[in-house]
């Protein structure tokens, strides 16, 4: 692990740790409206101030951050099971079928997924728990997000097949379940952790930018891309800088995530 | 005598892909058609709630909408009318969805060649002097630079671009160039470390040199292979970038059309977008191949 | 190597630099007035107009009979130089300019009003401008006994009749432009979709100023098209537009803050926000919730239970009125100035629900059977007041113990639900009121109407009060007095109070913004609020237009 990796792992652990504490040392519940105060600067009672309604800013950060970086590995969990399915039964079948799984991996990226997510959204019962819609959001994100993995994964797999090792041990009777579980699955492994690793600031980003077009997570619920949501007012962001504190942390995160996946494994 | 053969099946085989491509541009196109139809409030009108319209003008907006009803009857109605070049009339919009495609297409293909143009500029440029000079603080700033514009959500891209008044291609370049930077550095690092090219660099060949004749063969093919994928990226990245940022052009299309669940509209977007997708990574497929075949 | 790149990047950006520096703000001549619709005109024709970009284009464009002035809210003459109604409400007679011609040219007479009414009363129009005038069965007849005079007769009382004509722009029968022909103060010049509409004087405009020059003054009108209310905004501040004619609350707060004297605030508006509960005997939730939903104690409660004053204060920054009734005080005529207005008062609330059987302990609400009082609140996705008020009512509703669930959904997800399905509990959602009279509201209070949101197309009337409304709602739609009609409506205006179907919370004020460069401005509650005397607007010397200095 170089340094560089080192930092980035012990800003996420911190990051991790601020959001266990966070939960018993927040000020205030992060739905409770101070009413007296909405767009307060920042305070003794309220450190970053408070939102428009007069929520504190902290507490939901804070809660944000929870559902983010616990629901968003959520996701990429999801998505990377279902590209190393497809991807590698695609690598290994390969011919026909892997052409055929690679185009449908296009299609798919062209098509309005928007309209599954409200299908979805409509057949739940209006009264679910907020929190049970935000994990639905979540697990669809990473069910419609294997794309980019299943490319990857294919061609590793593809190289797997062909490769002199595999010729060797089939050659010399190896079974197939004893090919898969000792000979394929060991060198994929690294290659799907890789991508389990990359996808995690994906879905962040991911989150956010549904959450800005008015598609993820729903208020009073908090998430970083909900609190990105009040950034249409760039021009009083100078006059209150502190409301860049949520667009930072999202940027710190990411980065620390990109940076402790070790570099040669980034593919795409 | 196999190459010859091998000759006089390409146009064939190129013909075959081509229309495998289309069977399932169009099988995409029904599956959002069946997506569209499935989502709640699909025929229901936002004019419904105008209490001025009188009962039997509701009911008669309601019967128009019913004859779409049926998807199968849809689905063959649409097909037999593509046939003959005919793409339908959007719902919400009133106008041919030939007419819209032909407006907004240009301005949507304009904006992702000017992006993917400062993208592979700003990328190419900041990758490869790094590499030459090996400054340390050079490589350190601009993968800082390139990292922190890759954890920006485009979203955020495209509302800064919204506030700075700054146009639709320069957000998608921004979006598309943390992508490339990655991927071009990697790679011409890559490059570097080959053998001959180290060779080379210790006979003392200038720099320049070196990237001409000895580190650009190696990386052209892939490099031209993520123009394709390039392309892709900034495709898909233009349809929320116009849709916050309001530009008339394709995404924007796309984003009111769902809103409105206009289904014809819909249907006929996603057989574009994803005919472009397909004909992007086709090319660059082909391209990769074609120069993998020569190296070997 | 590195030059050469170099040099391609300077003249990629130097290619490319024309779109960097907007075209937008090309220079100004004579008097081009600038402003933004909020979508694609749907149409030209201004008999089918029912969105509001259409609406403006219409209101710009078309010349009508008689104008109801924004201002003083009276009804003044236009095309028509007299009017009579006849004591029976059925039939009313114009007296018509003379020498009048459309944009093109074609001279105007009888004949083409007389056109025009007959198309709009086409049964197989569907548009809402003809529906409004359909009282009951039956054919309208039209004579044109002189080149300047005209008679229609309606088969039944159309009440508030001459006021409708306010939206019906006059066609030309003979001119082969057809609906582009117009007689108002501007003509459609040029439409480009997704980009804008133009629109030039009129040099056939019929109206003329003291010193008897003729308008309109401004040579032309120049409408972009633009979704994006903050990209509207920044446009604002350069100087790109002249007008908002509609701005959210914390939009304009932002604008009053930085140049106070191009923000208008005309007051309260005709707009109103409220929320009602479902009480469709079909729908798909328990009857227990049934019986709180139709319990109108319930509903009053819940409406005692609400703060407005923090909903206009907070939400709104102030830029909004506490709501009562359906009628906002902004209609100076219909509105009932005798309704109490209530204060929030949770301690009443629960007074209220204790007796009707509810019990309040441990900071949670039960019904008689215990159930614990919790609700689905929905509204619609992406509009920020609606949303932040959804909130701000699930935290006050917390303190008399019952629980609000706040989901949102997009437009069309919502309206199914409100008007297919029923699968809802409560709503919010504001009603756009153009119209002054109420009786184009007569779709909402009758109880067999389409749009009576909380219990619609009931076969019979399913309580006392509703019968009564619809019984007072016929009456004054029959009744050609309007003494008469006002007195029905204040006390339809009282049941409403009483029973709480909808229980309204705030009407939000007429924000503009005008940029100082117009002159002539005078920014009304009624829509369009900025440029409803859009024939005597001017620009100023000004030549930045600027709205910053």
């Amino acid at each position: 692990m170089s340094p560089l990796q080192k930092t980035a792992a012990v800003i996420l652990c911190a990051i991790f740790l601020l959001m266990v504490l966070g939960t018993i040392l927040v000020p205030a519940p992060h739905f409770h409206q101070f009413r007296d105060v909405p767009n307060a600067s920042p305070s003794t009672a309220h450190p970053l101030g408070t939102d428009a309604l007069g929520r504190d800013s902290l507490s939901r950060l804070l809660y944000g951050t929870r559902v983010s970086l616990l629901l968003a590995p959520a996701a990429a969990l999801l998505s990377t099971m279902i590209a190393a399915l497809l991807g590698s039964a695609a690598g290994f079948l390969g011919g026909r079928f892997e052409r055929i799984v690679l185009a449908v991996t296009d299609l798919s990226l062209a098509l309005p997924w928007l309209f599954l997510l409200l299908t979805v959204r409509a057949m739940l019962p209006l009264d679910v728990p907020p929190m049970v819609s935000v994990v639905i959001a979540f697990l669809m994100m990473g069910l419609l997000g294997w794309q980019a993995s299943v490319r990857v994964v294919c061609t590793a797999a593809r190289g797997i097949r062909d490769s002199d090792f595999l010729l060797l041990a089939r050659s010399s009777g190896c079974k197939p379940a004893r090919l898969v579980l000792c000979h394929v699955a060991p060198n994929l492994r690294s290659l799907f952790y890789a991508q389990f690793w990359i996808s995690i600031p994906l879905f962040i980003l991911t989150e956010a930018n549904l959450s800005i077009l008015g598609l993820g997570v729903m208020e009073p619920m908090a998430s970083w891309g909900n609190l990105l949501r009040g950034f249409e007012d760039f021009s009083a962001l100078g006059a209150n800088p502190w409301r860049l504190v949520p667009l930072i942390l999202l940027v710190i995160v990411v980065i620390c995530f990109q940076l402790v996946l070790p570099s040669q494994e980034v593919t795409q | 005598m196999i190459k010859d053969e091998k000759i006089t099946k390409l146009p064939w085989n190129a013909l075959r892909r081509l229309l495998f491509l289309l069977c399932l541009g169009i099988g995409g196109a029904f599956l959002s058609a069946t997506l569209v139809r499935f989502a709640p409030g699909y025929g229901v009108q936002e004019r419904e709630l105008d209490p001025r319209w009188s009962a039997q003008s509701i009911e008669a907006l309601r019967q128009k909408q019913m004859l779409q009803e049926g998807l199968a009857s849809y689905y063959m109605h649409y097909l037999s009318a593509l046939a003959h070049g005919d793409l339908g009339e959007s719902d919400s919009l009133k106008r041919p969805v030939r007419e819209l495609l032909r407006q907004r297409l240009p301005a949507t293909g304009k904006s992702v060649v000017r992006g993917l143009g400062i993208a592979w500029l700003a990328a190419a440029l900041l990758a490869s002097p790094g590499l030459a000079s090996r400054g340390w603080f050079y490589e350190a700033s601009s993968t800082a630079f390139s990292s922190l514009l890759l954890s920006l959500p485009s979203a955020v891209v495209a509302m800064l671009a919204v506030q700075l008044r700054a146009p639709v291609f320069f957000a998608i370049g921004v979006v598309v160039f943390p992508r490339l930077h990655r991927y071009i550095r990697s790679l011409l690092v890559r490059s570097y470390n080959q053998p001959h090219v180290l060779a080379a660099r210790a006979r003392g060949l200038r720099s320049g040199a070196i990237f001409c004749r000895h580190v650009l063969p190696i990386a052209a093919p892939p490099l031209l292979a993520l123009l394709g994928v390039s392309f892709t990226i900034a495709f898909g990245a233009a349809i929320p970038i116009e849709a916050l940022c309001d530009s008339p052009g394709l995404g924007q299309l796309a984003w009111q059309a769902a809103l409105n669940r206009d289904l014809p509209l819909i249907v006929n977007v996603t057989l574009i977008v994803s005919l472009v997708m397909f004909a992007a990574n086709s090319l660059a497929d082909l391209t990769s191949r074609a120069f993998a075949g020569s190296v070997q | 190597m590195i030059r050469r790149l170099c040099v391609a990047f300077v003249l990629t950006l130097v290619l490319c630099w024309p779109s960097f520096v907007s075209s937008e703000s090309a220079s100004q001549s004579g008097g081009e007035l600038h402003f933004c619709l909020h979508g694609e005109p749907k149409t030209f024709n201004p008999l089918l107009v029912e969105d509001g970009q259409s609406e403006i284009v219409r209101y710009l464009t078309g010349g009508v009979l008689i104008r109801l002035n924004r201002q003083t809210q009276a009804l003044e003459p236009a095309l028509a130089t007299s009017w009579k109604t006849t004591p029976d409400g059925r039939t009313i007679i114009f007296h018509l300019r003379t020498g009048l011609h459309f944009s093109d040219g074609t001279p105007f007479t009888s004949e083409d009003v007389a056109y025009t009414v007959k198309a709009l009363m086409d049964p197989q129009l569907h548009s809402p401008t003809g529906d409004s005038f359909r009282s009951g069965d039956g054919q309208v007849s039209v004579q044109t006994p002189s080149a300047d005079t005209i008679t229609v007769t309606f088969p039944a009382p159309v009440a508030g009749l001459e006021r409708l004509f306010d939206q019906v722009a006059i066609l030309s029968a003979h001119s082969p432009k057809k609906e582009m022909a117009v007689l108002g103060p501007f003509y459609v010049a040029d439409y480009s979709p997704g980009s804008h509409v133009l629109l030039r004087r009129n040099s056939n405009y019929w109206k003329k100023d003291k010193e008897g020059k003729p308008l309109p003054y401004l040579d032309s009108i120049r409408l972009d098209i633009q979704r994006n209310h903050d990209i509207e905004i920044l446009r604002f501040r350069r100087g790109e537009i002249h007008i908002i004619n509609s701005l959210d609350a914390d939009l304009f707060d932002r604008l009053q803050k930085e140049s106070p004297a191009a923000a208008h605030d005309a007051g309260p508006s005709l707009d109103s926000e409220f929320v009602w509960f479902n009480q469709v005997p079909t729908a798909a939730f328990p009857d227990y919730k049934k019986v709180w939903f139709r319990s109108t104690e319930f509903r009053k409660a819940i409406s005692l239970a609400i703060n407005r004053d923090d909903l206009a204060r907070i939400v709104y920054a102030g830029h909004a009125q506490p709501a009562y009734g359906p009628i906002s005080p902004a209609n100076r005529f219909w509105f009932n100035s005798a309704l109490p207005v209530p204060k929030y008062d949770s301690a009443a609330a629960l007074r209220l629900l204790a007796q009707a059987g509810f019990r309040f302990d441990g900071g949670i609400l039960r019904d008689s059977s215990g159930n614990h009082v919790e609700f689905t609140l929905i509204t619609s996705t992406g509009n920020k007041p609606r949303e932040q008020m959804v909130t701000m009512i699930q935290q006050d509703l917390s303190q008399i113990g019952i629980k609000v669930n706040m989901v949102t959904l997009d437009f069309p997800s919502l309206i199914e639900r409100i008007t297919r399905t029923f699968d809802y509990e409560a709503c919010l959602l504001g009603f756009t009121n153009t119209d002054l009279d109420p009786s184009s509201q007569m779709n909402v209070w009758l109880s067999s109407a389409e749009n009576h949101q909380w219990n619609p197309k009931q076969s019979q009337p399913a309580t006392p009060w509703e019968a009564e409304i619809d019984r007072l709602m016929q009456s004054q739609a029959s009744s050609t007095s309007d003494k008469k009609r006002k007195t029905d409506w204040d006390r339809v205006q009282q049941i409403v109070f009483e029973q709480q179907p909808f229980i309204y919370l705030i009407n939000r004020d007429a924000m503009s913004a005008i940029s100082p460069a117009v002159i002539g401005s005078a920014p009304s509650v009624l829509d369009p609020h900025a440029f409803w005397n859009a024939d005597v607007l001017r620009l100023g010397p000004d030549p930045s237009m600027g709205a910053q200095k």
